[in-house]
């Protein structure tokens, strides 16, 4: 529909950026300076955040400004899956003995799984209400999580929990900047594939459709509810995922993960870059994090310049950076 | 367990709760007249809170601060609507919440700007430094009860304003039909603008009030925006009624909660353990109560026009 005939301007903007993307590490890897590499990863990492919630938030319409609260949980999932087996103490213990465990492919799939059935009860509440309602629900969610983190003193509280060596992926040594690139990549390029897939299915139809008009997507026999709950949680997985992964760049996970100035990042993401677009939140997090590094080089008082912009953004440019490099959003 | 405590700790309770009325009356009038959703109005708070310290440092009258933070709070909410919020009335909720997003990091980089990071602090002014006597023994602090009853007098004052002036009754006719009161020849740009400065003004005098209990810093307004969030939602979005009603409700669960939950918690599990177990099902305890409303009437308690 979208992608007709040759390929768009959008879609190729969106290459070129994620080929930009996995130059500029190479390079700075050539050019030793492992400080550039981290900063890609951050876009890596924050982009797939962004990818999750743009589901949620560009195709279904759900302004949930309680991502955070999923994220935070693949954080936590990361931090708490290595202290345990890093200590050698089971997580629990009945009914069968589980350690943790310091291996990605483990944390991401617990991640992936656990955020998800957080979203499930999460989401069966807040997706009664709608508007505005929905708005401050899901950060109400997020927000009862984030204290709960907050004075649960198991695994650190507001101090946090370090990850002290980090987790480890099959046949790659994570502790080589490059390599923890490469994995977040291409974390990000299946999400993105993932992304385009529910987008053009059936279940994508029936999502966006019940974002442009909830009445005839009930009239045609499809209840919104479900299929809302459903993509609120695979939203929520892909951003628990992206979680895990930031909670291992840092090696540090904290309540500030989960807290509302990340949900709200999150969203001011997938606007910069563009709403409902495949490469949307890419855009939005590789502008959000040099803007981060450059005004922040420039002047402490970066965020300030920040609110600027973003209000700028917000009032006259509507469609993000993909809309201003791309054009309008063509309704098939 | 006293019942002074006992009773100090509902005094506590009530005293939150009205804090948190001034803060959701004029987010819910706000949203109630304009359909607005404004983020800010935590900063609004926070402007409030330093314009009465930086006033009663400069002058030594406490008095003074707080006219100051009333004037203050009024003038940026007005400068706020008439530059930004103006132009996000037509817009959807998404753009409300990134365009007031991105006034929450102005106003706190700028305040951080002119005031430095250091928390700045306010004293209880002399008048009201004293205790009262409880009945039972206990004796409770003066000054919290002065802002309990600050808050009583804004609450009957805001239902005599809406129910009986003509800028009240304008007020509940922009919320019923924009259109149809714009026709009758109501200015209602302007409406707008004083709504949202009135709104703007008791969040400053809340953040005023508030200033001399904590330290006055950058920050201070966005845990209450949240708090006001949920005592919004569970009144129902647009009802001062339910405003108040919620406000009372979560003031009170949240400092019985803290208050009482460890306790109920050591009982079973064990000092230690129960200590820990209380205070953190404590901390999480109106977002239940929110969710455990919303679940059975999805509107609030109050629902305005539905």
């Amino acid at each position: 529909m979208r992608d007709g005939v040759g390929m768009t301007r959008e879609t190729l903007v969106g290459f070129v950026l994620a080929a930009l993307l996995l130059a500029f590490p190479l390079v700075a890897s050539a050019m030793d300076e492992p400080f550039y590499i981290t900063l890609a990863t951050r876009m890596a990492v924050l982009a797939l955040a962004a990818v999750g919630l743009n589901l949620a938030l560009g195709l279904g319409g759900l302004i949930s400004f309680g991502h955070a609260a999923f994220f935070g949980i693949g954080g936590y999932v990361a931090g708490i899956f290595a202290a345990h087996a890093f200590n050698q103490e089971p997580i629990f213990s009945a009914p069968f003995e589980f350690m943790g465990s310091d291996r990605m492919p483990m944390i991401w799939l617990a991640a992936l799984l656990i955020s998800a059935l957080a979203a499930l009860p999460i989401g069966a509440i807040s997706l009664r209400t709608s508007g505005v309602y929905f708005i401050m629900i899901t950060l109400a969610f997020a927000q009862m999580i984030y204290y709960f983190a907050m004075s649960w003193p198991a695994y650190g509280g507001e101090d946090g929990l370090s990850i002290l060596a980090r987790n480890a992926f099959p046949g790659l040594n994570t502790a080589n900047p490059l390599s923890l690139f490469l994995v977040c990549y291409g974390l990000l390029l299946v999400a993105l594939l993932v992304f385009a897939t529910v987008r053009n299915s059936r279940f994508g139809a029936a999502l966006q459709a019940g974002r442009q008009n909830e009445t005839r997507l009930a009239a045609v026999g499809i209840a919104p509810f479900s299929v809302r709950l459903v993509a609120f949680a695979i939203s929520a997985a892909i951003t628990g995922l992206a979680g895990a992964l930031y909670a291992d760049l840092n090696r540090f996970v904290s309540p500030s993960m989960l807290s509302w100035q990340m949900s709200g990042e999150l969203i001011v993401l997938v606007i910069l870059g563009g709403t409902g677009r495949l490469f949307g939140p890419l855009a939005g997090a590789m502008l959000f994090v040099l803007f981060e590094s450059a005004l922040g080089g420039l002047t402490e008082r970066w965020q300030f310049f920040l609110g600027l912009i973003l209000l700028g953004v917000v009032l006259f440019a509507r469609g993000g950076l993909m809309g201003i490099v791309a054009g309008k959003v063509r309704h098939g | 367990m006293s019942t002074p405590l006992l009773i100090e700790q509902l005094l506590n309770g009530l005293q939150f709760g009205v804090m948190l009325f001034l803060m959701a009356a004029g987010l819910t009038l706000i949203f109630g007249v304009m359909g607005l959703i404004n983020l800010a109005h935590g900063s609004l708070y926070m402007v409030g809170a330093f314009a009465c310290a930086a006033v009663a440092a400069a002058t030594g009258s406490f008095w003074l601060g707080l006219a100051a933070s009333l004037a203050a709070a009024a003038a940026a909410g007005a400068l706020v609507e008439l530059v930004v919020v103006r132009r996000l009335y037509d817009r959807d909720h998404l753009d409300q919440v990134l365009a007031t997003f991105a006034l929450i990091l102005i106003f706190s980089e700028g305040t951080r700007w002119l005031f430095g990071s250091f928390p700045l602090y306010l004293d209880i002014p002399a008048t009201l430094s004293g205790a009262i006597q409880l009945p039972g023994g206990g004796r409770y602090p003066l000054y919290r009860l002065a802002i309990i009853g600050v808050g009583i007098l804004v609450a009957t004052g805001l239902y005599l304003l809406i129910s009986k002036t003509r800028l009240g009754m304008r007020i509940r006719a922009g919320e019923s039909d924009r259109e149809m009161i714009a026709a009758l020849g109501v200015d209602i740009r302007t409406l707008y603008t004083v709504v949202f400065a009135l709104g703007a003004a008791l969040a400053g005098l809340a953040g005023a009030l508030v200033g001399a209990l904590q330290s006055v810093q950058v920050g201070m307004g966005e845990p209450v925006l949240i708090l006001a969030f949920v005592v919004i939602v569970i009144g129902g979005i647009g009802s001062i009624k339910g405003a108040l009603v919620g406000a009372i409700l979560v003031g009170l669960v949240d400092t019985l909660g803290r208050f009482l939950l460890p306790k109920l918690f050591s009982a079973f599990m064990g000092p230690a353990q129960g200590t820990t177990m209380g205070a953190a099902i404590a901390s999480m305890l109106i977002y239940v109560v929110m969710a455990l409303i919303l679940a059975f009437r999805p509107r609030g308690l109050f629902a305005a026009n539905a």
